[in-house]
């Protein structure tokens, strides 16, 4: 059977091309035979996310290409393989393998290559771009080996390389022609704003000069860089980040049109001068005759591109710039007329030096917003886009949308437009989204993003998003149910106020008086017996979770202190403060494990973990561990876990801190604290990260100047990268925040409620939570600081506790007209060397 | 030590069982008991029932029930799996949340009946419980 298919040959694999093969596949499912020739060795990856993978993002996360893509829509990707000439008169292309293949339709997105300023030395070993995976791996390589690193160019991508190396620990300078940052998003007062913010992390920044020779040391490689005014910079490595140039000579040397400054000529289909040629994204000049370095006009260029392709009517006329990111922790917005060169147009500023915070908008006479710029505070940015993008004065004075506003009083998104534009990458309107929840059934933020695709390219619209969705869903009577269970019409959060305010020191009385009488249930129960544990010291209470009616409410891994596994026996983790063990310390485990013929595994927490073990060993067990120094590791709870650590400073070659000691020092300060969730943390030495702090609810990475706090990581079903709290913090600053922040979490969480989604759910996100804990917002901070001090005074070992109190310790028989005996089909079978639970019906020898 | 013992009888007929005193159970709480090679779990509610059933959790395997936790649903007592969570009705042995375990068994204990004697006497004559397995101290000592 004959391919009767037309087809579609791709050049170049980047985020617009991926963009125009999911658009030409949806739109035209199985029309087109389609061939991608790729210069990079992966396929399309989110380079806008790019400089998240110094941080841990892995090339797989970054990956655009989802699994089975290919085969569904019988792409043929072939990596490495560059078309490197056109004929146009055959409509065939010639890749750098010299194979030939034939095309129907051929869409050039081939991108665009950094600039590298000609300055002599310029290819010295040392110096770099920063546009792939390939490039950051050889400038991590380099940072190894270097204390000092210079970026040359201080626009967007610029600062963001430059943060990069400061994260790797390196001493780090900005460079830039221009008289200030970011010359082309930001006016004056807003770079220097930003640049006020950005030295006092440390970054060195020169303006108004540019490099004029990089100088090799005598192993050949990059030692510093000279600058037009005479000075030089020791470095040891360069980054030049001083712009791209479009991809374009595939169409010169096929005899398409390309601009004055380069960039294959489109229409607004984004055809090129030959029909059958199509251009899209950086390599391309756009009928509004520029060339457009972003995300969201190149997706727009696909999408209009993959619709003339198919059939029908797209159009891209161009694409009002529009920014938002954060550098080296600095917000940096600007949209629209963002200098203010418009007729008539006036401003309306608002200017903290002390805060670092600059905010100007430019509007027209008749209040219409046309652009604006913000440093350091870029909350307004959700809001301020689309109401420039509308063309309609806004309903708010133009000042109260600059001037700060007090706690949860900012002008929210129900005072946009149905046609504002809310997720610009997408080009989905608020009335879309809107639609999506009252007539297409969305019930969340996740159906929306994947009815819409809003929220899904750069994410920065996602907590407008949020609000959003929640009030079309309070607007079409959505019954919004947050009770615990049956028992309880409070969420947890509200049980722990009540409880707190109220002075309710039991489960009965709080059932009686706040819920539905009765015996409770496995929902409510454990909530409860948390929030007691939390405010045990505070209520007068044993702070013992297995004293008086509160044993009643411990699932059964907290009522046994230890974790049951499948075949009903339990497993036990000692504590190992911060994975630092002695070897008398793993002799004793060891011996422990060997007389009562347990299975051992490391775990992930830096811990060993147990096995096999019988309600009636547990305390046998744990006599023998107390005695050797060892306590209640609370692996069973819903409480910390570990606090895991990189070996740091004292040991490691890169180490800038004593990731250990602090470790150490933290899992001893939280061991014992009852959560709505388990709590994991890590601290690493260096940016290296070899601790995964930013997997965890809490994750602490060395500066040379300090500790950076990451919080609301999660590794598991739901990865997600934490996000920073505080950056170069002292011990004192850092104690203090994470003293809050799980108080805070611990109060006003769900029940199983991780911290990452508890962020994801917060109104305001990050930034509010950084204005409790940090600026104290809500005025609760020393109650906060209260509660977490009676927790470290009043902290037990568990364990040992359980040992002294015959009561306590009555419980740990398998039977209780037995005591003694223990439960017969808990049985085991060799297997490897060790220990393995027998399955119901298998044979077993006596043990 | 005084107080009533708990005994226990198969739900299928049988004889009575002393298995252990009343006060040895926590209220909201289970305990197992073996009596002839079976184990029985044991539960006191925060009213003061108390009930008996199969320790064997079907969905599982293993004899982890009397370790579950205690609760309502709706007007059934219930005692939830502390392996995979499901509900079993305390008085009929019923699981209300899955029909049949993976292995196709019916999802559901054998129920037991209790009844409460004093303890000097333990040969009290049986007291039928008003809901099936369960039993209330104060009936019993009236």
């Amino acid at each position: 059977m004959t391919d009767t298919r037309r087809r579609l040959v791709l050049a170049g694999h980047g985020m617009a091309g991926q963009r125009l093969l999911e658009a030409v596949t949806d739109r035209a499912p199985g029309a087109w035979r389609i061939t991608v020739l790729a210069e990079e060795p992966r396929p399309a990856y989110d380079r806008v996310h790019l400089t998240s993978w110094f941080s841990g993002t892995t090339a797989e996360d970054l990956s655009l290409w989802p699994a089975g893509f290919a085969a569904e829509h019988d792409i043929d990707l072939r990596l490495d393989d560059p078309v490197t000439a056109v004929d146009r008169a055959a409509r065939t292309v010639t890749t750098r393998s010299g194979h030939t293949v034939a095309y129907d339709a051929l869409v050039l997105a081939t991108g665009s290559r950094p600039f590298v300023p000609p300055v002599p030395g310029h290819d010295t070993p040392g110096c770099f771009v920063y546009r792939t995976i390939e490039d950051l791996e050889a400038i991590r390589d380099r940072a190894a080996h270097t204390g000092v690193g210079t970026v040359v160019g201080g626009g967007l991508l610029g600062l963001e390389a430059a943060g990069a190396l400061r994260e790797m620990g390196l001493h780090t300078h900005v460079v830039e022609f221009a008289p200030r940052l970011m010359a082309v998003q930001v006016d004056e007062g807003g770079g220097a704003a930003l640049r006020r913010r950005i030295e006092e992390l440390g970054v060195v920044v020169h303006t108004g000069v540019g490099g004029q020779a990089v100088g090799a040391g005598a192993d050949g490689t990059v030692d510093s860089l000279t600058l037009s005014d005479g000075r030089t910079l020791a470095t040891g490595m360069v980054v030049f980040s001083a712009g791209v140039r479009p991809r374009d000579e595939l169409a010169r040397s096929c005899g398409l049109p390309v601009g004055e400054r380069g960039g294959i000529v489109v229409d607004t289909r984004c055809r090129t001068a030959d029909p059958h040629i199509w251009a899209v994204g950086e390599c391309a000049q756009a009928a509004d005759g520029r060339v457009h370095g972003l995300v969201a006009p190149a997706y727009a260029m696909a999408e209009a591109a993959a619709e003339d392709i198919t059939g029908g009517d797209g159009a891209f006329t161009g694409y009002e710039a529009a920014t938002k990111l954060k550098l080296l922790g600095v917000d940096v917005a600007s949209f629209g007329d963002a200098h203010g060169t418009g007729d008539g147009a006036l401003e309306v500023l608002y200017s903290n030096t002390r805060a670092g915070v600059y905010k100007k908008l430019v509007v027209a006479p008749d209040g219409r917003l046309l652009g604006g710029v913000l440093v350091g505070d870029a909350a307004a940015y959700d809001l301020l886009r689309p109401l420039a993008a509308a063309g309609t004065p806004p309903a708010t004075p133009p000042e109260q949308l600059v001037l700060p506003t007090p706690e949860g009083g900012a002008a929210g998104p129900v005072t946009l437009p149905d046609e504002a534009v809310v997720c610009s990458c997408h080009n989905v309107t608020k009335g879309a989204v809107r639609a999506a929840v009252s007539e297409g059934g969305c019930a969340d933020v996740a159906a929306v993003k994947r009815c819409t695709r809003a929220g899904t390219g750069c994410g920065s619209c996602v907590r407008m998003l949020t609000t959003l969705v929640d009030d079309e869903l309070a607007a079409g009577g959505a019954p919004v149910t947050k009770g615990l269970c049956e028992h309880f019409a409070h969420t947890r959060a509200e049980l722990f106020e009540i409880v707190r305010v109220k002075n309710v020191t039991t489960f009965s009385r709080l059932i009686d008086e706040h819920g539905s009488g009765g015996e409770g249930c496995d929902v409510c129960k454990p909530v409860v017996g948390s929030i007691l544990a939390t405010l045990n010291p505070r209520l007068g209470n044993s702070v013992h979770i297995l004293d008086g009616e509160q044993a009643a409410l411990q699932d059964t891994n907290d009522h046994f202190l230890a974790n049951l596994q499948r075949n009903g026996s339990y497993s036990v983790v000692p504590r190992v403060p911060g994975g630092e063990i002695t070897p008398e310390g793993l002799i004793t485990i060891g011996e422990i494990a060997r007389d009562f013929g347990l299975y051992t595994k490391i775990t992930g927490g830096q811990r060993i973990d147990l096995f096999g073990a019988t309600v009636d060993q547990l305390p046998l067990i744990w006599r023998r561990l107390v005695d050797a120094g060892f306590e209640s590791g609370h692996a069973y709870g819903k409480a910390l876990r570990t606090v895991k650590s990189c070996v740091g400073q004292t040991w490691c070659r890169y180490g800038v801190q004593d990731s250990v000691a602090l470790a150490i020092e933290l899992e001893l300060r939280y061991r014992g604290l009852r959560s709505p969730h388990k709590v994991k943390a890590a601290v690493s030495g260096c940016a290296r990260e070899c601790a995964e702090a930013r997997s965890k609810d809490f994750g602490v990475i060395a500066t040379s100047a300090g500790w950076n706090l990451y919080v609301g990581g999660n590794g598991g079903m739901t990865p997600r990268h934490a996000d920073l709290l505080l950056t170069d913090a002292d011990h004192a600053t850092l104690l203090r925040t994470i003293d809050r922040f799980l108080m805070f979490y611990v109060r006003t969480a769900d029940r199983l409620e991780r911290t990452a989604p508890w962020i994801e759910r917060m109104e305001g996100g990050l930034e509010h939570l950084r204005a409790v804990v940090v600026d104290d917002a809500l005025g609760i901070c020393d109650e906060l600081d209260a509660l977490m001090a009676r927790h470290t005074e009043t902290y037990e070992d568990e364990w040992r506790a359980t040992l002294e109190d015959p009561e306590r310790l009555r419980r740990f028989v398998s039977f209780a007209n037995a005591p003694g005996t223990p439960d017969p089909t808990v049985r085991f079978l060799p297997e490897r060397g060790q220990i393995r639970p027998a399955r119901e019906h298998e044979a077993v020898a006596a043990r | 030590m005084t107080g009533p013992l708990v005994e226990i009888a198969p739900g299928t007929g049988g004889d009575w069982r002393a298995v252990c005193a009343y006060h040895d159970l926590l209220p909201g709480r289970g305990a197992a008991v073996l009596v002839d090679g079976h184990q029985i779990a044991l539960f006191r509610d925060r009213g003061g029932a108390v009930y008996a059933v199969g320790n064997r959790d079907p969905f599982s395997g293993a004899h982890v029930i009397s370790r579950g936790i205690l609760g309502s649903r709706g007007t059934a007592p219930v005692v939830v799996s502390p392996m995979y969570k499901q509900a079993f009705d305390l008085r009929t042995g019923a699981c209300l949340d899955e029909p049949a375990a993976p292995g196709g068994e019916p999802a559901a204990l054998p129920v037991w009946r209790v009844r409460l004697t004093p303890a000097a006497s333990a040969c009290a004559g049986d007291v039928a419980p008003p809901n099936g397995g369960a039993h209330r101290p104060e009936t019993a000592r009236s």
